[in-house]
């Protein structure tokens, strides 16, 4: 179930994009947000953009199937935003039929918005299926850092998000085992009114509650006599260099807004 | 009444990247009344296996046939019933307020009415060496081994024909496994139920079953009484088991005294076994 | 320098009970001990004996109620110690999900030199080393969650060892492992004790781990019943028994045939040597 969901999992390999600088993927990422939602506008753009994501992916050594694959658990709300479009926007009639009137600029719409939500999630797994998780929170941690001077807990929050990371398989599993473990009891979780249903997880519930709290103390525990005392004095393994394949996509990057720009307002 | 598999074959997320044959041709037949104990490595199929026994997990291919019922039909709860499963470190489902609503649990879910579920509750507690002063206690409150003895009240109130273990006594110290494995031949002996054990101990197991069975990568490797299967030092060393350190010793003086029986797993069995060779006190 | 890493005089430990003071509960009553660097040392205890506190104070993650720790001479109670005190006696803990922090193994294992200001560069080379001492070197970068409870647990020894401690204290880290797991754990704490001269405290309640150690203690209610050698431990069957503890299989056995009136030692611990025993006796019967 968890398991399909594409963003979020990390896809070993050596491209570019799984060689550059997490800081850089973020912001180049953050570029082509703005690019998608702010730039393109007409068909031709459209068709630019779809292919430059297109190269990006077969670029990445990622399966393009797999890298499509992220758009299936929002495809609903894709849909339901087309449908919004084509019912609610006014215009050039194309269909009428009693209250139900659908327009030029309604498609025109839909179709747009549709391709805009699903280049998004796109370009949002394209960075996390070529980031590690540790990466990724390191180069936030960074990129974060100067809101240190405001008081912001930049190195607490990214440490809760590299152990959320760390636990979340863990919890997974226990969720399983004490679901099965309540069924062996007797628990049912399948029938019953939603009501019913909904009670009948307080005995999956307490025992995993009880059981991350049980964690959480014992990693504290763990930590601390491993030496940990917050971000002060603490150094890391890893350090962030901005190199080769880093000026490459942020060239690549470059050349192609500027085309994007060029395109949509000058021709 | 028994426990009946044949040709089972279980795959973890089929057709994925991922995917993992846990059991392979798998094919056993357990009666009515039998102490019958598993040993194999982790990830030898063992959990796999007796997750079967109460259909929690279906047959990718092969049957599981329980008490005369498959378990591939689609309602278990009788199954469920004639079956208790006890998961390894099962103190870590306790949820309820009182040891008593916990042990209760399973008989309030069948609709059994309150009287009848008192006296089970005591009966259940009772099996496991719990007395009435438990019963409003939460279970929070009590030691580590007490809590898996609730947990363990809570499936044998069940009164399940069939009862399967996974390591009941892991992690505890000497005292309390000989607390748990205590009141679980006793449950066997007096209740005549079918028990399943599954441990990586094969003192405890030799000690304990008539019968064992070591599965290996997940098939059955070898399946008959603990004697003849500890024959099989050097196979079940090689699949990462081991055999009694008593028998070790008396294979070790087989070798040098032909004569002498090498089939023995205690120490008091070896005990009379050497005294013979030993001859007469000096 | 004193040759004793760890020193410990009569020290007292209570968990406070939030509503009476009277329920306190004594968890380490009165413990004194020393020992030597480079020893190999097993603690045995029934559940609730008070060894896992006692382990805890050993690390200062716990500060004694009364007496006094020193590890290489720095006092437990002393704040300025701590973290000398912490990476010099490293500890590992009894489950071994719930001690790994970073999201794949070497990451995990820089996680405390990270935390004493290591440079990054020597932090790398002592993550490799760790990785070669603790044989996990092929798993570098997988996801802890997909390892087996004994790499696991080596995982989080090689952790310890990043910081270049001079003591590994084990807090009933095999407890949680099947067979194979503990094997390959002990393999591991037998090699870094021999090659490295690293001292070693082990707590367990499996015997059989404890046989081959330089060292055996035997606590409980919180004081050291026996302490010595294991030979010199485990021929005590009746006490330890008593203790709801267990020797090993050959042990009981000689003690069996001895209550029968045979003249065999008491002291046999191994297979081996309990052959060798009974084969010199029968000979010599049979002669």
């Amino acid at each position: 179930m968890i398991k399909n969901i594409t963003i979020g999992q990390y896809i070993p390999g050596q491209s570019l994009l799984h060689r550059a600088d997490p800081r850089v993927k973020i912001i180049l990422m953050i570029i082509y947000m703005v690019d998608l939602f702010a730039v393109v506008n007409s068909y031709y753009t459209y068709a630019a953009f779809l292919i430059f994501t297109l190269m990006v992916i077969v670029s990445s050594d990622i399966p393009v199937s797999y890298t499509l694959r992220g758009i299936k658990p929002i495809l609903f709300i894709v849909i339901f935003t087309a449908i919004i479009n084509i019912f609610t926007t006014e215009g050039k009639p194309v269909f009428e039929a009693g209250f139900v009137h659908i327009t030029y600029e309604g498609l025109d719409m839909a179709a747009k918005m549709a391709i805009r939500l699903s280049l998004m999630v796109i370009g949002g797994s394209l960075l996390t299926l070529t980031t590690t998780p540790i990466m990724l929170t390191d180069g936030i941690e960074k990129l974060m850092s100067p809101l240190k001077k405001i008081k912001v807990p930049v190195h607490e929050i990214a440490m809760m998000m590299t152990i959320a990371l760390r636990f979340i398989p863990t919890l997974m599993d226990e969720t399983e085992k004490i679901m099965k473990a309540q069924s062996a009891r007797g628990a049912d979780f399948d029938t019953g009114s939603l009501i019913q249903r909904a009670r009948s997880f307080i005995p999956v519930l307490v025992p995993l509650f009880i059981s991350a709290f049980r964690r959480a103390d014992e990693l504290a525990t763990a930590m601390e006599a491993r030496c940990y005392r917050g971000s002060a004095g603490r150094t890391r393994m890893r350090q962030l260099r901005v190199g080769f394949p880093d000026f490459v996509l942020v060239a690549v990057m470059a050349v192609f807004t500027t085309g994007l720009v060029f395109l949509e307002y000058y021709i | 009444m028994s426990i009946i598999v044949e040709g089972l074959y279980h795959i973890y997320m089929k057709g994925s990247p991922f995917e993992k044959v846990a059991l392979k041709d798998v094919n056993m037949r357990i009666d009515d009344g039998e102490f019958v104990g598993i040993i194999g490595h982790t990830g030898s199929g063992k959990s796999t296996l007796v997750q079967h026994f109460n259909g929690l997990l279906k047959p990718s291919a092969g049957k599981v046939i329980i008490n005369g019922t498959d378990t591939s039909e689609k309602n278990l709860k009788e199954l469920r019933r004639q079956v208790g499963l006890v998961f390894q470190y099962p103190e870590h489902q306790l949820f309820e307020e009182t040891v008593y609503k916990e042990v209760a649990f399973g008989l309030v879910k069948q609709g059994m009415e309150e009287d009848r579920i008192k006296d089970r509750v005591r009966w259940a507690l009772g099996m496991v060496g719990l007395g009435e002063e438990y019963l409003e206690k939460s279970p929070f409150e009590l030691s580590g081994g007490q809590k898996r003895r609730v947990a363990i009240a809570g499936v044998i109130a069940l009164k399940p024909s069939i009862l399967v273990l996974d390591e009941p006594a892991a992690g505890l110290d000497p005292k309390g496994r000989e607390e748990i494995f205590s009141f679980i031949s006793n449950l066997h002996a007096t209740m005549g139920i079918t028990v399943i054990l599954v441990s990586h101990s094969m003192e405890d197991i030799a000690r304990l079953t008539k019968r064992v069975i070591v599965m290996n990568k997940g098939t059955v490797e070898m399946d008959g009484a603990p004697a003849d299967v500890f024959q099989n030092a050097e196979k079940l060393e090689e699949i990462g088991l081991s055999v009694p350190q008593i028998t070790y010793l008396m294979m070790k003086l087989k070798k040098v005294i032909p004569e002498i029986n090498e089939k023995i797993f205690t120490v008091a069995e070896a005990k009379n076994e050497i005294a013979k060779y030993l001859g007469g006190i000096r | 320098m004193d040759s004793k890493i760890i020193k410990a005089e009569n020290v007292k430990y209570e968990y406070k009970s939030y509503n009476d003071e009277k329920q306190n509960v004594r968890a380490v009553d009165g413990i004194s001990l020393e020992v030597e660097k480079g020893q190999f040392i097993v603690v045995i205890g029934r559940n609730g004996s008070g060894k896992s506190t006692f382990a805890r104070l050993l690390n200062a993650l716990l500060i004694p109620l009364e007496g006094v720790v020193y590890i290489k001479g720095m006092d437990t109670r002393d704040n300025e110690n701590l973290w000398e005190i912490r990476r010099t006696a490293g500890m590992v803990f009894q489950n071994p999900d719930n001690q790994i922090i970073g999201t794949t193994v070497e990451e995990d294992i820089a996680f405390g030199p990270e935390n004493l200001g290591v440079a990054p560069g020597e932090i790398r080379k002592r993550v490799d080393d760790a990785l070669a001492a603790v044989n996990i070197f092929e798993l570098k970068k997988d996801a802890p969650h997909l390892l087996s409870g004994g790499q696991k647990q080596r995982v989080a020894i090689a952790g310890v060892l990043a910081m270049k401690p001079e003591c590994i204290i084990l807090d009933e880290a095999t407890s949680m492992l099947d067979p194979v797991g503990r094997r390959e754990v002990m393999k591991i704490l037998k090699k870094l004790n021999k090659e490295d001269g690293i001292t070693v405290i082990h707590i367990t309640h499996y015997m059989d781990e404890a046989y081959s150690a330089d060292r055996v203690i035997i606590i409980d209610s919180g004081r050291i019943i026996i302490d010595g050698p294991p030979k010199k431990v485990f021929c005590q069957v009746e006490r330890i028994k008593s203790l709801g503890l267990d020797v090993p299989q050959v042990t009981e056995l000689f003690y069996e045939l001895r209550k029968m009136g045979y003249n065999l030692p008491a002291d046999v611990l191994s297979v081996d040597e309990a052959y060798e025993a009974l084969l010199g006796a029968i000979r010599g019967k049979r002669l």
